[in-house]
């Protein structure tokens, strides 16, 4: 529909601008536009003239962040005056693994200031890696009258009393989306804040908080609530308490269970599995904290037609998995902790020929001693089974460079390969030999690839493969790999459509830093920790490309030359100015 | 007089079974604290069990009060055989049963214990499949560039958010209470239920975690009350004494006048064989074998079969 027809206009000579105007109204074009919906699409149109800019900025109602320090919220509002969405992504990723200090910033509350002169009419707010307070949920609570949806996911800075805040005041809300916060939970009275009048949400997810919440407010909420259809509960909602929700709320899409694990009585289990089955809407699945194997056949019912499961918090055995999936054949999506061990990854490929990703989590990252876990065998065992599979998270203690060939081989349309091999700098096992073989043949094999994260022991030839073959390379995580500067000089002129490269613990210095230089400005960002770059080296980057932001986070006691952490990326807001005095702008 | 196939259910290696034939002196030799009935014929057992005359002197002889150890019952002991649990990890209460699980189970801290019984860990750590040498995670690190004393110390590796490591931390996956600790596990790893059958004139005591289906629990008890029905069922007489067979068993516990059933949490009594096994285990508080004359409105199932039969 408008793609073509966006294609011809693009097409016809745009020399003419009076012409084309005449036979192309301004409000042609912007209802045209208004049905793009995605931001690339929308960033390419933006570009084509003049006029197609300002019919596009007119036309946009959602815009996309990634990195809320590349633009600021003056800039954003001034561009684009009638957004009613917003989504914002804050600090670097490696934040999430705590290599970033505490008070870096991604604040939110300067954007909510702007938002609630520019944008009172905002309806969404989506926030990723944001620092955010309790005053900025109140405040976000009571400045948006249409206030709808909030997701915040790794976010930080926050109590349970925001929450309460934002369900005491956002009438309309359809969506409260808590994910994976570092939240201070407080209790859970948050929830008996949404009044008894209170029957639009559709969505709801809590299972990041640990307390209790009054399950009777709850129930009454969802009973009320007749468009939910997504809903997370956390570990302290009982089965019993489960079969109650679900009986009033046979529509919901999916469902994150909570606590799977309590003492059932026979009839318990007949009204738990009865209300299961009653959901034949039902194609997601989260939760299952503590599963207990023998209550798992009470979602027989719903298997049959759940396309994603994630069973990333169910420690569960590989026979217990495998009886699970025999009941799963639609699964798209499957998560998983590597407790299911090979044997479990094998009914995988038995049982699930329509699965697109996995993920794989240790249940035990950090001790050393025991040895269990999934190794190669299982990989490949779900890859003989699972032809489209195309997203893989895969964590394990032990690879060979053959299996992840032969993996290749058999899912050839890998988009997101990322392999964790957990000991650092491990080789191939059988071998000894580095693991550049095993990447290069994702490289070469998997001409989609997007996103990769290597692991293990890798030299600079692991790098050239990636320079050479990784085309549509857009997301590159490095750890303990490399041998030179020569590594990384490859990924940074090779990998043409690069946007985001994060490096940690290599061995690349101020050469290959500088190897960027022209690149830097058509990447969202580059992170580099614990390598060699010296402060020198990222002062001269500042100087030479002022259009980038250089920050160096110092740590204690760290020689003065050597910038431990540096975080490059594009800007038009110019230097930051809210940094901690641990980040250092050059 | 048969040499059993099987190891016994008390966890008797078969390389201590013959001896166990030899001598019936042998009452102490498995240690039976936990039973509470201690049964078996006067003199040598498995022979006279045989015998359908002799088993109603046995009859008498229980009656009487004697009681004796085990190891009398298990002289010669194939009557008094019964299977152990369906496969590897079932924990016997007198001695640890080999065999960690072929199907992946293993031994995690924090991770489940074994078998589908739930029977708790072993009393030594269950075998762990190994599948290949695993590389140490300390050697052949390879001339890796960076060298980690201790991957604890390496922060922000493995890369997992931390709201999934403190997920993990604050509650280790495991499938079962209590996990590695072998103390912790003996307590909670018996299951002992009483079994009454109607006609008999006293009760025993079944440890449900040591079997692992219903098979397996069908034939224990059938061995354990045959000796109040053989009168009743001259046709399923013992053959030749090679152990009960599977069939055999059936046929006295379905076919013929009883029923199998089992009073669950709710105190509703129910017929045994309906809900998976590890279900059943959980729920089930007491056993019965029930005369299916008075199981009609319970087993309309087992009245079909007693009919057909007569």
């Amino acid at each position: 529909m408008e793609p073509s027809e966006l294609k011809r206009s693009k097409d016809s000579p745009n020399s003419d601008e009076s012409t084309r105007r005449s036979s192309f109204p301004d409000e042609v074009l912007e209802r045209v536009l208004s049905l793009l919906k995605s931001h690339r699409d929308r960033s390419s149109v933006s570009l084509v003239c003049k006029d197609w800019y300002n019919a596009e900025r007119w036309s946009r109602t959602h815009v996309f962040i990634g990195n809320c320090y590349s633009v600021s919220p003056e800039i954003v509002a001034r561009r684009f005056p009638k957004i009613r969405s917003v989504t914002l992504k804050g600090k670097p990723r490696f934040s999430d693994f705590n290599l970033v200090p505490e008070n870096w910033g991604a604040d939110i509350h300067a954007w909510l200031v702007v938002f609630a002169a520019k944008y009172p009419f905002l309806e969404e707010l989506r926030l990723k890696r944001m620092a955010i307070s309790d005053e900025s949920l109140e405040f976000l609570a009571v400045s948006f009258p249409n206030f709808k949806a909030l997701s915040l996911l790794s976010c930080d800075g926050f109590s349970t009393n925001g929450l309460a805040a934002i369900a005491t005041h956002c009438k309309n809300l359809t969506e409260l989306d808590i994910q994976e916060n570092g939240i201070d939970d407080k209790g859970g009275s948050w929830l008996s804040c949404f009044p008894e009048s209170f029957t639009s949400l559709e969505v709801l997810n809590f299972a990041n908080l640990s307390s209790d919440i009054n399950f009777d407010a709850l129930e009454r909420l969802v009973g009320r609530c007749k468009s939910m259809r997504v809903l997370k509960l956390n570990r302290s909602v009982s089965l019993e308490q489960l079969q109650r929700l679900l009986v009033n709320a046979p529509q919901l899409a999916e469902l994150g269970t909570g606590s799977f694990s309590e003492e059932l009585t026979f009839r318990q289990y007949v009204e738990l599995e009865s209300a299961l089955s009653n959901c034949q809407n039902m194609h997601t699945l989260y939760g299952l904290w503590d599963a207990k194997g023998i209550y798992l056949p009470a979602l027989y019912p719903v298997c049959t037609h759940l396309t994603f499961l994630n069973l990333s918090y169910a420690a569960l055995r590989s026979d217990e998995l495998a009886k699970l999936l025999a009941h799963c054949p639609r699964l798209k999506r499957l998560w998983v902790l590597d407790t299911v061990e090979d044997k479990g990854l094998e009914a995988v490929g038995l049982n699930c020929p329509l699965l697109e990703e996995l993920r794989v989590f240790p249940a035990d990252p950090f001790d050393e001693e025991i040895i269990h876990g999934v190794t190669e065998a299982g990989f490949v065992a779900v890859s003989f089974g699972c032809p489209r599979l195309h997203y893989v998270l895969y964590f394990c203690r032990q690879m060979t460079n053959a299996a992840v060939a032969t993996i290749v081989q058999n899912c050839p349309d890998f988009t997101h390969f990322r392999l964790c091999i957990m000991n650092p700098g491990q080789p191939d096992y059988i071998t000894n030999e580095p693991m550049d073989e095993a990447f290069g043949a994702v490289v070469k094999t998997c001409t989609k690839l997007q996103r990769l994260s290597v692991s293990g022991r890798l030299t600079d030839l692991t790098f050239e493969y990636i320079g050479r073959y990784a085309k549509n390379l857009e997301t590159l995580s490095v750890a303990f790999a490399g041998s030179s500067d020569w590594g990384m000089q490859c990924v940074m002129g090779g990998c043409s459509k690069l946007r985001k490269l994060e490096i940690r613990d290599c061995p690349f210095g101020n050469a290959a830093l500088l190897s960027g230089l022209e690149k830097y400005e058509s990447m969202r960002s580059l992170w580099m920790s614990a390598c060699n770059v010296t402060m020198n080296g990222c002062r001269l980057l500042a100087r030479e490309m002022p259009r980038l932001n250089v920050e160096v986070m110092k740590e204690d006691g760290s020689d003065d030359s050597q910038a431990d952490k540096v975080y490059v990326y594009r800007s038009i807001a110019g230097p930051r100015r809210d940094a901690p005095p641990s980040v250092l702008t050059l | 007089m048969s040499k059993p196939i099987e190891h016994d259910y008390i966890g008797l290696s078969e390389q201590q079974l013959p001896s166990m034939e030899k001598s019936s002196d042998k009452k102490d030799g498995l240690h039976l604290k936990d039973t509470e009935l201690r049964l078996g014929l006067p003199g040598s057992e498995s022979p006279e069990r045989e015998d359908h005359d002799q088993n109603v002197l046995s009859l008498k002889s229980f009656v009487s009060g004697a009681k004796r150890g085990f190891s009398d019952a298990l002289d010669g002991g194939g009557n008094w055989v019964f299977s152990g649990g369906s496969g590897g990890g079932t924990e016997g209460l007198f001695s640890p049963r080999r065999g960690g699980k072929n199907n992946g189970g293993k031994d995690l801290s924090g991770s489940d214990s074994g078998s589908v019984l739930k029977d708790g860990a072993a009393q030594k750590p269950s075998v762990v499949q190994e599948k290949k040498p695993q590389v140490a995670a300390t050697s052949s690190h390879g001339n890796g560039n960076i060298a980690p004393a201790s991957k604890a110390q390496v922060v922000g590796w493995p890369p997992i958010r931390s709201f999934r490591k403190n997920t993990l931390a604050a509650h280790p996956p495991k499938n079962d209470d209590g996990d590695g600790n072998a103390e912790a596990k003996l307590g909670s790893g018996c299951l002992y239920v009483k079994v009454s059958m109607d006609g008999a004139p006293y009760l025993r005591k079944v440890d449900l975690k040591i079997y692992g289906s219903y098979k397996d629990l069908s034939s224990a008890l059938e061995k354990m009350f045959s000796c109040f029905t053989i009168g009743q069922c001259g046709s399923h007489g013992v053959s030749s004494g090679d152990g009960l067979t599977e069939s055999r068993l059936i046929d006295l516990l379905h076919g013929s006048e009883y029923v199998l059933t089992y009073e669950d949490k709710d105190g509703d009594w129910m017929l045994v064989g309906d809900v998976p096994w590890e279900m059943f285990t959980d729920w089930c508080k007491r056993l019965r074998i029930m005369k299916s004359t008075e199981a009609i409105g319970l087993a309309p199932r087992a009245m079909e079969k007693c009919k057909n039969r007569t």
